[in-house]
């Protein structure tokens, strides 16, 4: 399975954040043919297990969260009209026009409406949309939508991955499924490499929501090591270059007190023998993915993170460089490939 | 005042704290059963291992700063802050920046450079960078690096009347009682933790807790004294003078009613004096630590400290002993059986 | 199930000094459950054994209130909230510290309501000066509001309905229920309104293999309403989501199915800010499948909280059904990759 191609099939697939179920069993189908083991736990979160050779085992845990934020229904108004609310954070000026697909008693399209600007003044129009004022419109008559949609029920945004110039892409859940499809390249290299390490690669859950899956799978798989791949903001005009990393240049990799620094600094190590492009990217506290969760659970876990640049994140074009994907799955292969028992015991040594 | 001296000068921003660790290992060894340190660096000593109860008191090591985020083709260094740093405070302040403590200062426009109306906003930290001294970018990576942090410089001397001031007395004043603590014996089994990141987070603390499993916890932390000028009686939280503060309750955590009588009485029946600290917000490690495993009862008592995450700031070095003095009675007290640690847990039926 | 309701909102209970209601609940369950014991963070627990699933069912016991900081030189008290408090609903409120003395809230010189926060109010407790003051009450002491609950045919309105609603429809759903396979461990939670954490603790010692909470919940049906779907009288509702949990799908269902087979009127409740005990539930350990039945509420964190009878009774219903079904956690929560 080629990387676009996973990528184009999971960014379409539905899972927001609780409700991943339908993109759950597309990547544990996939991951699962270059690993050997495939489970599900209660939360939802898909662990793949890709065992390692040798009697002392180190345990790698690669998580890359496969929930994507979305919409859900609050309350069925006059006219069918449906208020929602958002699951995970949605600026609310990106979706005014938006397509969606809301997944009532069977799957419907809609609209994400608001009042027509004809019927608005100046002043209005000089003001953002808020949640509050949007609705998601069916065309279809009140009795019909009170019949087939739920208070509760979701709303994905539509959209298919759009390849442009080269080798970029630009679609929606790129945050996080980018971060998939890199443990698919890395699965797949590791094919090719000798790995004592025991490689959990976790597409977890509701992390878009507050870091959940992560919390409860590290707590279950205990690894010696864990490291979470996510995405970053890819360079802009009015933007410090300092928060953001340039697409096309490789991963990020992140130090602060988030991270481990024998695992950053290996990382990089690694990257530099490989001849793997990467940036540097620092984070001063917490980071806002999976690693904030990993790093805290148990008796402390020794904690990485490499993210994928890109642009628009949280918006239905999210772009990123697919070249980047790849040579991040390489990264974390040659990294999983030199894990040994005597680097995972100096990580305990301050 | 030679152990707090060295501990509040030396360096630990909070992901990097091995200034303190290592100046606190080499001084606590000679009295340790057992040392150890965790993945994200929390610093474990034990002794009386196997007696009961089980009590851990935990001290945070990791101080405020700076990272360096960015070189500017001239050389000057982008920094953000580490930790609840209040930027009106870091504008002309001397720091070390990364593992060779590189000096510099935290620079901005001049003010004869500045517009009146710039003049009234405080400066953010985007405007204000650090300058070591070289020439261009070049020069500078061959001194620093990208994820360097940076702490403020300054050396602590006696102030006032039987005072002190430094940078960094939260938390070095709690690592200094704690490491005092550890110098004696007690009918018990002690764990020190010189926990790390607690000012990003109390990040240190949960994984410690998780690790120790104690039967009690005791925080030793240095808090807000406000009782200056501008500020009325009401809001003072703690004064200094006035002697240790026992938490009643902050953001992360509310001291069992018990455990704050418990205190009270140990201070009364030494002769201490002591006060409440009259502030609900800003957490600490009793946060973290009380909610590990199935719940764990814990206490805080703090040194009152002016001027808070400064590198201007004063404590009493009568509120230290007497920290020092009630921290000592409460595991005395505890060994004795003192606290009943089994009343925290009842069989109804 | 309204003189359980009344009882238990009229007693002093706000978050981390829960030793009152908790010595009320303990006493009105004893006699329906086979263990009674309390924790470190002062949680009780309440068992009913069996020998099949673990399920752990959460309402939290502690209100909200306000704490003692600082006692003035004439006898005035000022404080600080724990929990959510809103300064503009203290405004002409009594309040009582559980203990005989009772307090008008009073407020400094304001020329624009808009500027009110909590530093201008004070508790007037009738001292002379502040030693008298120090008599009756010390920093660190904790009021809530003082208000006796009224009941208005179906609806009964009073102080911490939120979570007394909660506790009454526990406690009747144990005393209703008969014998069940599953063991059951009602946990009246300490400390929710200050961050889930009396649940957070007391999930983590017992390691349910399903975890519920029964907690109030918003409305949509006062004037000028938000856009809220779920409204007093129209039966229990079942939680989709709030800010600290997304509800376990499966638990979700089982609650509908459950509702629809013994026809007992529910709703369903989504709320974009707020949490509950499931929030601190579902992630403990390697994760608990969890939901939560919400009694709607009108005026949550005010003293005159209104909830409706036939809602409560409605939920004791829903909660004793899904308490008495067996669950095979491996049918309903495999572990393959389906």
């Amino acid at each position: 399975m080629e990387v676009d191609r996973f990528l184009t099939e999971i960014t379409a697939a539905p899972g927001l954040s609780g409700y991943e179920q339908p993109v759950a069993k597309m990547i544990g189908a996939t991951l699962v043919k270059y690993a050997n083991e495939v489970r599900q736990d209660h939360l939802g979160n898909v662990v793949v297990l890709k065992k390692g050779k040798g009697e002392l085992r180190p345990r790698v845990l690669l998580a890359a969260h496969m929930d994507e934020i979305g919409l859900m229904v609050t309350k069925i108004e006059k006219g069918g009209f449906l208020r929602f609310t958002s699951v995970g954070g949605i600026d609310p000026r990106t979706i005014v026009g938006q397509e969606v697909v809301l997944f009532g008693k069977k799957e419907l399209c809609g609209v994400i409406g608001a009042k027509p600007p004809h019927l608005t003044d100046a002043k209005e129009r000089s003001q953002a949309f808020t949640m509050e004022e949007m609705f998601i419109d069916l065309a279809l008559p009140e009795a019909k939508v009170r019949e087939l949609v739920s208070v509760g029920d979701v709303a994905m945004i539509k959209r298919k991955a759009i390849k442009l110039n080269g080798t970029s892409m630009a679609g929606k859940a790129m945050d996080d499924r980018a971060g998939v499809a890199v443990m698919l390249a890395c699965l797949q290299e590791l094919q090719r490499l000798h790995h004592l390490a025991d490689v959990y690669a976790v597409a977890t859950v509701q992390e878009e929501v507050g870091v959940r899956g992560a919390t409860t799978i590290s707590y279950g798989i205990v690894p010696d090591i864990g490291i979470a791949i996510d995405v970053t903001h890819g360079a802009m005009p009015g933007v410090p270059e300092y928060d953001t990393c340039k697409l096309g240049k490789g991963p990020g990799i992140t130090v602060g007190p988030n991270i481990h620094p024998k695992v950053a600094s290996e990382l990089i190590r690694i990257a530099k023998e490989y001849n793997i492009p990467y940036q540097l990217e620092t984070a001063t506290g917490p980071t806002g993915t999976d690693a904030r969760a990993i790093q805290v659970t148990r008796g402390g876990i020794p904690t990485g993170l490499v993210s994928i640049p890109l642009r628009y994140m949280h918006t239905s074009v999210e772009l990123l460089d697919l070249e980047d994907i790849k040579q991040t799955g390489r990264l974390l292969a040659y990294f999983i490939a030199s894990v040994n028992s005597e680097y995972v015991e100096e990580l305990a040594c301050f | 005042m030679l152990l707090i001296k060295k501990l509040t000068e030396a360096y630990g921003v909070s992901g990097d704290e091995s200034g303190v660790r290592n100046l606190l290992r080499e001084e606590l060894t000679p009295y340790a059963e057992k040392i150890e340190t965790d993945s994200l660096g929390n610093l474990y000593i034990k002794k009386g291992i196997g007696k009961k109860p089980r009590v851990m008191v935990a001290a945070h090591m990791d101080e405020i700063g700076l990272m360096v985020v960015g070189i500017e083709s001239n050389g000057l260094l982008q920094v953000k802050t580490v930790g609840g740093v209040d930027e009106r405070v870091l504008v002309s302040k001397p720091v070390v920046v990364g593992e060779n403590h590189v000096p510099g200062v935290i620079g901005a426009k001049a003010i004869h450079l500045q517009k009146p109306h710039e003049r009234k906003k405080p400066l953010e930290v985007e405007q204000l960078y650090i300058d070591i001294g070289v020439k261009n970018k070049e020069e500078a990576e061959k001194m620093v690096k990208i994820g360097d942090y940076a702490a403020f410089l300054a050396t602590t001397h006696e102030i006032g009347d039987n005072c002190l001031i430094g940078k960094a007395m939260d938390n070095r004043v709690g690592c200094a009682i704690l490491a005092e603590l550890v110098k004696e014996d007690y009918d018990l089994e002690l764990t020190a933790v010189f926990t790390v990141q607690e000012e990003i987070g109390l990040r240190g603390a949960s994984v410690a807790a998780y690790n120790v499993h104690p039967d009690f916890a005791l925080v030793l932390e240095g808090t807000t004294a406000s009782d200056v000028a501008g500020v009325e009686d009401t809001g003072y939280v703690t004064k200094l003078g006035g002697g240790p503060a026992i938490s009643i309750m902050d953001s992360s955590f509310i001291a069992p009613q018990k455990v704050i009588n418990f205190l009270v009485e140990t201070a009364k029946k030494l002769n201490l004096p002591f006060q409440l600290r009259r502030l609900t917000t800003a957490g600490t490690d009793a946060g973290a630590i009380s909610q590990a495993h199935g719940g764990i009862p814990s206490a805080v008592i703090s040194v009152p400290c002016r001027y808070l995450h400064s590198p201007t700031s004063i404590i009493s070095l009568d509120d230290y002993e007497n920290t020092l003095r009630l921290a000592k009675g409460v595991l005395m007290a505890i060994a004795e059986g003192g606290l009943s640690l089994e009343g925290f847990a009842e069989k109804i039926k | 199930m309204k003189d359980l309701l009344k009882k238990l909102s009229e007693t002093y209970g706000p978050s981390g000094r829960e030793e009152k209601i908790r010595q009320v609940i303990a006493g009105e369950i004893k006699d329906f459950v086979d263990e009674v014991f309390t924790d470190p963070l002062g949680n009780l627990y309440a068992v009913k054994k069996g020998k099949s699933t673990k399920i752990m069912v959460a309402a939290h016991m502690d209100e909200i209130g306000i704490i003692v900081t600082y006692i003035d030189k004439d006898g005035f008290l000022r404080f600080s909230n724990v929990g959510g408090v809103s300064p503009q609903i203290l405004l002409g409120q009594r309040v009582t510290f559980g203990n005989g003395v009772v307090g008008s809230i009073g407020v400094e010189k304001l020329d624009d309501i808009k500027k009110l926060t909590l530093d201008k109010l004070y508790i007037d407790i009738g001292a002379k000066n502040k030693e008298e003051a120090e008599k009756l009450v010390k920093i660190g002491d904790i009021a809530t509001y003082d208000r006796e609950a009224a009941v208005m045919g179906t609806r009964v309105i009073g102080k911490a309905m939120d979570n007394r609603a909660g506790c009454a429809v526990v406690i009747e759903a144990l005393r209703r229920l008969r014998e069940t396979e599953n063991e059951i461990y009602a946990v009246f939670t300490t400390q929710e309104e200050v961050g889930l954490r009396g649940s957070r603790t007391s999930s983590y010692r017992i390691n349910p293999d399903l975890g519920l909470a029964v907690d109030v919940t918003l409305v949509g049906d006062t004037p000028e309403p938000p856009a809220l779907n779920v409204a007093l009288g129209k039966g229990a509702a079942i939680k989709v989501k709030d800010a600290s949990v997304i509800c376990h799908p499966k638990i979700k269902a089982m609650l509908s199915e459950l509702a629809a087979k013994h026809k007992i009127p529910v709703q369903m409740e989504v709320l974009t800010a707020g949490g509950t005990d499931a929030g601190a539930i579902h992630l403990t350990r390697e994760g608990v499948p969890s939901g939560v039945i919400s009694i709607p509420c009108r005026y949550v964190h005010t003293p005159v909280e209104m909830v409706d009878l036939d809602d409560m009774e409605n939920s004791v219903k829903l909660l004793t059904a899904f308490l008495s079904t067996s669950v095979k956690m491996q049918e309903a929560f495999p572990c393959a990759l389906v």
